[in-house]
């Protein structure tokens, strides 16, 4: 199977030997990859095939759940985050992550971003604004939302409330962006958008997404990883997937010969 | 191949790559009657080769007008994406082979239109002829099966026809040395040689296409040795 660790990348994320139980049922079986740094890594396979479950092991999202566990290595720069004394908070300001359905916080636009900003800096009023704006800038809503700063991030539509919850993950200026499906309840322009943002973010993030549609996975990433059954089946470059899997099964979804 | 979940997408990939080898029948058949032509020296046959030209050039367009749906409606990938752009090329390339066909055929007119052809070596031609009609139904008959043993057969096999092309031409050049008085109705037989040296060309960009979507390598401009590596 082709693995990033052959290319001369530099890897954010090293995942070794990684299994994930739902209590008795085993979500991940010995899953092995490199996320390199600055680059977008896509996860995409059929419902239930662990692609969620992955990328919420990577900021240990799970802990918050019993009966959830995780064993194995996931080097964060070379610390392994599944270490029982990896500060959970630490972790998530550097491994920001955004979900499927936008949610903002029921407070105003700037709160929104500012909000996580006050849990881990103490900036003046100043500051403040300065770095609210540069999250705004940085996911591409700023002209739209500079003037009404002070309305509820709630009054936004969807796209612009997906565009300011990666502000908001954004502004604690963390490495690695994950995205769990972030287009999936967008209208088409703004799901156009959110892609254009992704590549912008990958100047300065390594981003992980997953998402179920393949074409997003096609025109957004450098790498795709394809899963199934809790298993990693293939992993190598979005060109060579999309072009040339190297196996049958990966052939059969992304052709829509699956099942 | 499995299928696709949906059955749509399989009809309309199963109605495109049908409409080449309908397309392919017709530019085989345009070879034939071009060859025949050039031996019997039929004004008849090259007429019709001439006026079959009109349909291929309507097919082309039409299975180019359904790759652009098909494209445009399943965002096609791996395999059916590679099916797809060699389908594409594919109808070039015999779009273009009907157009050697038609050279021949107007080749043949002309030399007939100025008598006295049977002065000239042109059954001379009939094996490259002959070999390069053959090797675009064998192109053709890879294709329908997507068969990469047939298309390797099919590349070692058009050096054949570049082997009879060199050898005709310096017969040619004896000839118009001999007797200067040939000259013309030579140069025209050169562009049929060359036509037909054109249509084999064509049968194996064709079968590097076959090898294309089924191995998923792109073997043009590949040396043989090469391109037998890279299908195992």
């Amino acid at each position: 199977m082709p693995n990033s660790s052959s290319l001369p990348l530099k890897n954010a994320i090293e995942i070794r030997n990684l299994n994930f139980f739902y209590g008795t049922f085993k979500g991940l079986k010995n899953v092995n990859l490199d996320i390199a740094e600055n680059k977008v890594t896509a996860f995409i396979g059929p419902s239930g095939c662990g692609k969620s479950t992955l990328l919420r092991t990577l900021n240990r999202m799970y802990s918050l759940y019993p009966g959830q566990r995780a064993e194995g290595q996931i080097n964060f720069y070379g610390q392994n985050i599944l270490d029982a004394k990896q500060d959970l908070n630490l972790l998530r300001a550097r491994v920001g992550m955004v979900f499927q359905k936008p949610t903002p916080f029921p407070m105003s636009i700037y709160d929104n971003i500012a909000f996580g900003i006050r849990l881990y800096e103490n900036l003046n009023r100043a500051d403040m604004d300065e770095r609210v704006e540069w999250a705004l800038s940085k996911a591409a809503i700023w002209n739209e939302v500079k003037d009404k700063l002070g309305q509820s991030g709630l009054s936004l539509s969807g796209g612009q409330q997906q565009r300011l919850c990666i502000a908001r993950s954004v502004a604690v200026k963390p490495s690695v962006i994950l995205l769990d499906e972030p287009t999936s309840a967008l209208d088409p322009i703004s799901t156009a958008k959110v892609e254009e943002l992704v590549s912008e973010l990958k100047k300065d993030y390594t981003v992980a997404i997953v998402t179920h549609n393949m074409q997003q996975a096609a025109r957004v990433s450098d790498f795709t990883a394809y899963m199934y059954l809790g298993e990693l089946m293939e992993f190598g470059h979005t060109e060579q997937i999309f072009m040339k899997p190297a196996r049958q099964e990966t052939e059969d979804y992304i052709t829509g010969r699956f099942g | 191949m499995e299928k696709h979940i949906s059955s749509q997408f399989d009809a309309d990939l199963t109605s495109v790559s049908s409409r080449v080898l309908e397309l392919g029948g017709l530019v085989e058949s345009q070879t034939r009657q071009a060859v025949y032509a050039l031996a019997r020296f039929s004004m008849e046959a090259a007429d019709q080769v001439i006026a079959t030209e009109k349909q291929v050039n309507t097919l082309e367009v039409e299975i180019d007008a359904e790759l652009a749906t098909i494209i445009a409606r399943r965002q096609p990938t791996a395999r059916d994406l590679r099916l797809l752009m060699a389908i594409s090329k594919i109808t070039g390339n015999l779009e273009r082979a009907g157009d050697e066909a038609e050279r021949i055929a107007r080749m043949v007119k002309k030399i007939l239109e100025h008598g006295s052809p049977r002065n000239l070596p042109s059954s001379e031609l009939r094996i490259a002829a002959d070999l390069a009609s053959g090797l675009l139904r064998k192109a053709l008959d890879a294709f329908a099966r997507l068969d990469v043993n047939t298309a390797l057969v099919i590349l070692k096999e058009d050096d054949l026809i570049d082997a009879e092309f060199n050898g005709f031409v310096r017969k040619l050049i004896t000839y118009m040395m001999e007797d200067p008085r040939t000259i013309s109705a030579s140069l025209d037989l050169l562009f049929v040689a060359k036509a037909i040296e054109r249509i084999g060309d064509h049968a194996k960009n064709i079968a590097e296409f076959v090898i294309y979507v089924v191995k998923g390598a792109d073997v043009r401009h590949t040396a043989l040795t090469e391109i037998e590596k890279a299908v195992q």
